[in-house]
């Protein structure tokens, strides 16, 4: 078992006792909740006669179903079932002194973007949310766990999770990365090499040149996709950069009273000499940008690199998640994605939708206009990225290339609202899942991607090297990118 | 506790779900999910895959195999979105017991939470059975939570359940908020040495 990582002692420090059944109870810090997974667990505290047990620890807001176009937020909303899930979330949030974000806070947006920028999110939290990009708090160094609706009936009524103690995975990322490749990339390697299961047992911690170098935006990116490779949870040791960003946020203390929460923070980050149930080395130096070209978020390629051959793994799963992807996604083994035709541009989610990623894709489209067959949407993680990208002035960008510039919430990630994919069309996605049926229509096909090779997709109509676009200086590396495309 | 919350065994008849890496937005799609109770989850069961073109059930096993109460699927079953929706609507489809290769852990956990055991074997046990059921639709399937045991005609295999949930059923303590609620005076007792409670009350 793991000793002295940032783990053990976060778990430590949080554990209540050991229950019969030999699982931990654990205390949750922060308690994240939204309108989808909630209404029927605060059903079931209403049956039991029980009250919420730590409101203060309990933060609101609504994401999945709430409507990304400005004119349709107004109440009650268009739409029916969404306003029966946002009306119960804002009573039974009233009802229990619960904060809630709701539009008219300005603060509203997905949780796992919230929960950030404000502050909430902290060094040493255990964070608990009905929503498996729960890992994402683990940039900070919390422990962030995705619970079902008993759970977070659980956590409601007692504060605390009943929990089994994983096993800590050290995952070293080492190199440097080049212009026009990000966390994102680095996130979709390690889920290729390590699999989509690979993580089951498993927390992540990341580390290595490649992670400590990113900044906390891109350290979400790699956290919150933690559970697409099957982790129950990804966190990454607090350094400096992480007490930085948190100074000044609006849940942070300020002056002696930061300080010595810092001291804190500092304390529960993994001892050097600290022991690992495994370690893993993935070589991140100077790859290129990643793309999935299938329907699992470990069906990953370079861009340029040939979709592989079924019979090329070696384990009778992959291979036949390969012939599957293969036939939904309607390509050859052999064929790269580069020149791949795209419906559909979509940017934003709790993985690609903080306020880098919007500068990033930025700088592709400057000067650029989409391609006329192209749909594409920007939708900023929250209401707080979307008014400091117009600050900024990048939403004339957006719109000046054609894109639709939308007000905060899950959208066409998971397409609870009215954004989704019609029949076969594919996706140009920033989000983390290529699930079959993910994004609205059982048919429509989904390539994951950085935000920056979403905005490229979006101008050439088709999967494309973003590099292209960006001032770089490895011109003699990209300079290739035409002739691969055909 | 009463005694129906023990869970020593489930059996019925079964229904093979094949394939690996089955995530959750396949067995309830997100726009089921629109819904502020649990009730009609049952309709929206592997909503998109158990119907043709034009909206008519085809041969899916679900189709097939209908008052079927063991799902015997195979590895990473669950994988994707932490949402209950999927073992709530295989729960009140009918489903009382899955035998499978692996699952995605927070549908275990979710499993548990309803008192769904969800027992484990190697590929080829799990395909057998998945087989037997075919050629055997009205077969009862016993998975004995206690001894993890899995019956079937005249055969009894040894399975997996996870000690936690095993412990959980048959001792009929998966309700965990009940559970917990009786520690709450230890619940303050860890909150006091947690800084960041204290400072931001």
């Amino acid at each position: 078992m793991s000793e002295g990582t940032l783990y053990d002692k976060v778990w430590e420090k949080h554990k209540v006792t050991e229950l019969p059944n030999g699982q931990d109870q654990l205390f949750v810090g922060l308690h994240l909740v939204h309108e989808v997974t909630s209404p029927q667990a605060f059903a079931m505290l209403s049956e039991r006669d029980l009250d919420v047990a730590f409101p203060d620890r309990t933060y609101a807001t609504t994401d999945h179903v709430a409507p990304t176009e400005a004119d349709k937020r107004d109440r009650p909303l268009p739409d029916g079932e969404a306003e029966e899930m946002l009306s119960a979330l804002e009573r039974n949030t009233a009802d229990n002194g619960i904060t809630f974000f709701g539009f008219e806070s300005g603060k509203q947006g997905i949780t796992h973007v919230v929960a950030p920028e404000l502050g909430l999110s902290q060094p040493g939290m255990t964070v608990a949310c009905g929503d498996s990009h729960t890992a994402t708090h683990g940039a900070f160094g919390s422990i962030g766990v995705g619970i079902g609706t008993s759970q977070i009936r659980d956590v409601l009524a007692t504060g605390c999770i009943a929990a089994d103690k994983q096993n800590v995975r050290r995952i070293n990322v080492e190199g440097s990365l080049g212009e026009g490749v990000y966390a994102k990339d680095i996130i979709l390697k390690i889920i290729q090499d390590l699999g989509v299961d690979g993580g089951v047992g498993h927390v992540y911690e990341y580390g290595g040149s490649a992670i400590e170098a990113l900044d906390m935006e891109g350290r979400l990116a790699v956290c919150n996709m933690s559970i697409e490779g099957g982790a129950r949870a990804g966190y990454i040791n607090p350094d400096e950069t992480t007490y930085e960003y948190l100074r000044g946020r609006e849940y942070v203390p300020e002056g002696d009273a930061f300080e010595e929460r810092k001291a804190y923070w500092e304390s529960i980050a993994s001892d050097e000499d600290a022991e690992y149930d495994d370690v893993v080395t993935i070589d991140a130096d100077g790859i290129d940008p990643l793309v999935t070209w299938g329907i699992n978020p470990g069906q990953v390629i370079e861009i340029g690199e040939a979709i592989p051959d079924p019979e090329s793994f070696e384990s009778r799963t992959d291979r036949e998640a390969a012939e599957k992807a293969l036939e939904h996604m309607d390509t050859e083994p052999g064929q790269s994605m580069l020149g791949y035709d795209v419906d559909v541009a979509f940017l934003g989610t709790c993985t690609n939708g903080r306020v880098s990623d919007f500068e990033e894709a930025a700088k592709v489209l400057a000067g650029n206009t989409i391609d006329e067959g192209v749909r594409a949407l920007a939708v900023p993680g929250s209401e707080t990225v979307r008014k400091e990208c117009e600050r900024r002035g990048l939403d004339q960008t957006f719109i000046n290339a054609g894109f639709q510039w939308r007000r905060a919430g899950c959208s066409m990630c998971l397409a609870m609202n009215d954004d989704a994919l019609e029949g076969d069309e594919v996706c140009a996605s920033s989000s983390n899942r290529n699930f079959v049926g993910r994004q609205g229509s059982k048919d429509g096909r989904t390539v994951l991607m950085s935000p920056a090779m979403v905005a490229a997709a979006a101008v050439e109509g088709e999967v494309a090297d973003a590099r292209k676009y960006l001032d770089d200086d490895r011109s003699g590396t990209a300079g290739g990118v035409e002739e691969v495309a055909d | 506790m009463s005694d129906d919350q023990h869970i020593t065994d489930v059996s019925g008849t079964g229904v093979p779900i094949p394939g690996d890496d089955v995530d959750t937005d396949q067995i309830l799609p997100a726009r089921f999910m629109k819904e502020v109770t649990f009730d009609n989850m049952a309709d929206y069961l592997f909503y998109d895959v158990r119907r043709d073109e034009g909206g008519a059930f085809n041969d899916h096993p679900l189709n097939r195999f209908d008052g079927a109460s063991i799902a015997v699927v195979n590895s990473n079953f669950g994988c994707g979105s932490s949402r209950e929706h999927a073992p709530q609507a295989m729960m009140r489809w009918g489903v009382d017991g899955i035998v499978g290769e692996s699952y995605a852990e927070i549908f275990r956990d979710n499993c548990k939470s309803l008192g769904i055991p969800a027992a484990t074997a190697d590929h080829e046990t799990v395909t057998e059975l998945q087989s037997w059921i075919e050629d055997t639709p009205d077969g009862e399937i016993e998975i004995d939570v206690e001894s993890e045991t899995v019956t079937y005609g005249d055969r009894t295999i040894d399975v997996e359940i996870d000690d936690a949930m095993q412990e959980a059923l048959t001792e009929g303590i998966w309700d965990t908020t009940a559970l917990m609620y009786s520690n709450m005076s230890k619940v303050e007792a860890t909150v006091d040495g947690i800084p960041y409670v204290e400072s931001d009350d």
